[in-house]
């Protein structure tokens, strides 16, 4: 899948680099370790931006290319900033056939943005994610914790609305 | 002892409605009325039918509660824990006869079931060993260990018939038979629980309701090809799955039903949980053991196959959920117990996950022949809102779609592939007339072409040119010709690609040039989509007869393509509008505003 690289600058601060470097120094003589660090490097920064992932190569001595070649492979690493509040639309067949290609196109409309970007300022960012197997309340969408099920598109706009501030 | 059992579901369907907040609220309510050494409240995995949660059982009488809301409990507690009437208004509608209420076990949707590797969800506490030890949990390991050599358990495994439930239906006792005969050092054995089929969650309902089972399973076939150590390869995107399953490996550790000099004899054998991040072709056996290895998870060429090189270049096995779960009970009950279910070839239940148009969505466990027509009439109890039965798929992006003259087939492994389709996990989901079965077919398309590895270039670039000729057709820019193309190029894939998921990828598209070869045909011919879903093809109009001329819907059109005309229909006061097709960009902003029907699409 083609990812979309974020161009918001990198605002990494000291305190999340020595965590970093902390979590690199546990692996660093595990056999495979790229994988686990990158999953808890994002937990760190929220997603894996180039500069961290240049940290996580030269830290494991293993070429970025490697790194990049994980990150870039699976997924559950964002190489874009999540949002204050992510929202994820299950695109899994129960709810596709239920209507979640419409949910996602009016949220899309509502936020200004595509599926897996990250409005200017912040606060929502717009992901179409794999079934997360809900399927019983499909089409379902999540907003960071809570779940939305039995959607249709004109519920989007009240939905939003609670997550103004 | 306590006189009432309050048993919620804590599936993740049910979680997602909240039943976690219903739990807590039970426990406040129960404890306000002094009954907390009276009843007890147990948090339990899926019930199986999630249309209906969040769900409430309440034992002895076994009333069956659905859509239960917070607001719901205080009702409940005061007047079916404390004064013994049981709410009718809130049970599942299903249950109540005029004067009696029917178990649940009578009701459509679970009469035709048999649970194996179901039993314990929603029945027992999932974080609790001892509910699970209670219901003969680890006797097949102590069973084994102490009763059986391992070539007896293989033996046993054989003479069951049980074929993996992951997809090919590889038979179960074949794989196991031949890691054991290779020697290692070391050996593994895996669990694939990372079921990435859009649309199927079985494995994971038995990862969060019966944890125990799978462990227990893993440390028999550990015993029988000489493994001493396992690793579950699990979703990330299934938190309460993981969490459950630490709790289980941690608790079997305590007891000493894993670890070292497991029932007191020689055998060791341990867990690992590794987590994946999200990437179907891991399903595929050799990029999941590539993937726990830490790399990119791309598949390698077959052979050698794992049972003699696969995790870390050592004898592996490697079972999905679903098959493990059948495993203790077909050491305690026996071979021939099992062999008496299903079908010639495929024997045992298979569990299926019911979902899209369908009004009992949730999980069904059936023996394998039952029909397609018994689960989706009987036990799925049809089709909402009176529409029509178009196809049903099985088999996720590997699979293909069923139509309505193959209902009657007995499902098995067999009997699926004749048909196009495949058995796959166990994703079952229903379509209906207003369901395009051309835009099914790129859906699944687009499925593949983003979760295509990029390794080999049948895939790659054959998925990804069959997709840019369907997103032609759904766009009205098909030829007649294409359509052979796309046949041609899908076998070639198939054909050609190295590992499963390429191989299986054009199934979705065959099966519905095979089967709807006329809806294909309708949209490249005469430009339309029947069922109202593909966007280019489709025209809105105004029927002006209907029309009050309220103008709502030319306020809402973002296009400006609605205008009013100089025709006022019989017994309106204003004229009609009308919709300038070549400005309009069917967007379908207008069809809500119209409260007098007169705007069509199609």
């Amino acid at each position: 899948m083609q990812k979309k690289i974020s161009s918001i600058p990198f605002a990494g601060t000291p305190e999340q680099e020595a965590e970093l470097k902390a979590v690199i120094a546990k692996h660093i003589d595990d056999p495979g370790a790229v994988m686990p660090v990158l999953q808890e490097a994002q937990e760190i920064y929220g997603y894996l931006p180039i500069e961290v992932q240049t940290m996580v190569a030269e830290g494991l001595n293993v070429p970025l290319e490697e790194v990049y070649g994980v990150s870039t492979f699976y997924s559950q690493f964002a190489l874009s900033p999540k949002g204050k509040y992510n929202i994820s639309v299950c695109m899994g067949t129960a709810c596709y056939v239920k209507g979640s290609g419409e949910v996602l196109d009016k949220l899309s409309e509502c936020l200004g943005i595509e599926a897996e970007e990250c409005t200017l300022d912040g606060k929502f960012s717009l992901t179409a994610c794999r079934c997360i197997g809900a399927c019983g309340l499909a089409p379902v969408i999540t907003i960071n914790d809570d779940v939305y099920g039995r959607l249709t598109a004109d519920m989007i706009p009240e939905i939003l609305e609670k997550y103004k501030d | 002892m306590y006189r009432s059992n309050v048993l919620v579901c804590g599936g993740t369907g049910c979680t997602s409605s909240d039943s976690l907040k219903i739990v807590d609220k039970l426990k406040e309510e129960i404890a306000a009325r002094g009954l907390e050494n009276e009843v007890n409240v147990i948090t339990t995995g899926c019930f199986g039918l999630c249309a209906l949660g969040p769900i409430v059982v309440i034992y002895p009488e076994g009333s069956f509660y659905s859509m239960v809301k917070i607001d719901d409990i205080p009702e409940i507690v005061e007047e079916h824990l404390l004064k013994g009437r049981i709410v009718t208004r809130l049970l599942y509608q299903e249950t109540v006869e005029e004067d009696t209420i029917k178990s649940l076990n009578k009701t459509a949707f679970y009469a035709k079931q048999q649970r194996i590797a179901l039993r314990n969800c929603g029945v027992i506490d999932p974080e609790k060993i001892d509910e699970y030890i209670a219901m003969d949990g680890y006797a097949a390991l102590g069973k084994v260990l102490t009763e059986m050599t391992p070539t007896e358990v293989i033996e046993t495994i054989l003479a069951s018939g049980l074929r993996g439930r992951g997809g090919a239906g590889f038979p179960t006792g074949l794989k196991w038979k031949f890691a054991a005969a290779n020697d290692a050092d070391q050996k593994y054995v895996c669990c694939n629980a990372d079921e990435g089929d859009p649309g199927a969650f079985m494995d994971r309902s038995i990862l969060e309701g019966d944890p125990h089972a799978l462990l227990e399973a893993m440390a028999i076939a550990g015993y029988a090809i000489g493994a001493t150590k396992g690793y579950v390869y699990v979703r990330a995107e299934y938190p309460i799955a993981v969490n459950r399953l630490q709790i289980a490996i941690d608790q079997a550790h305590e007891y000493g039903l894993l670890g070292d000099n497991i029932f007191g004899t020689d055998f060791c054998f341990d867990i690992q949980l590794r987590l994946g991040a999200g990437a179907f072709v891991c399903g595929e056996e050799t990029s999941l053991m590539t993937s726990i290895e830490g790399k990119r998870g791309e598949p390698r060429p077959r052979p050698p196959f794992p049972a003699v090189k696969g995790l870390y270049k050592k004898p592996t096995i490697l079972n999905n959920v679903e098959t493990y779960a059948n495993i203790p009970r077909i050491i305690l009950k026996g071979a021939d117990w099992f062999n008496t279910i299903g079908t010639e070839k495929s024997k045992g239940t298979k569990v299926f996950a019911l979902g899209g148009k369908i009004e009992h969505t949730g999980l069904v466990e059936v023996p394998m022949g039952t029909t397609l027509r018994e689960i989706v009439e009987e036990i799925g109890g049809g089709i909402p809102n009176g529409k029509k039965f178009k196809a049903a798929q099985t088999g996720g992006p590997s699979g293909g779609c069923i139509p309505p003259q193959h209902l009657d087939i007995p499902i098995d492994y067999d009997n699926l592939l004749a048909i196009g389709s495949m058995m796959g996990s166990g994703g079952l989901i229903v379509m209906d007339e207003t369901t395009c079965m051309v835009d099914i077919a790129k859906f699944f398309l687009e499925f593949t072409v983003d979760e295509s590895c990029g390794k080999c270039t049948p895939c790659r670039i054959g998925t990804k040119r069959l997709l840019e000729m369907l997103d032609k057709i759904t766009k009205g820019q098909g030829t007649l010709e294409m359509l052979d193309e796309m046949e041609d190029l899908c076998n070639y894939i198939k054909a050609n690609s190295l590992c499963g998921l390429g191989q299986t990828a054009p199934n979705p598209v065959l099966s519905t040039l095979n089967y709807f070869r006329d809806e294909y045909i309708q949209h490249v011919v005469d430009k339309k989509c029947v069922a109202g879903v593909c966007k280019d093809l489709l025209e809105f109009s105004i029927i002006k007869d209907k029309c009050f001329g309220c103008s709502m819907c030319a306020r809402q059109c973002p296009a400006g393509a609605i205008t009013v005309t100089d025709y006022t229909a019989p017994g309106k006061k204003k004229p009609a509008y009308e919709i300038d097709t070549a400005k309009c960009v069917k967007c379908g902003a207008c069809l809500p505003t119209c409260k007098f029907g007169a705007i069509i699409k199609g």
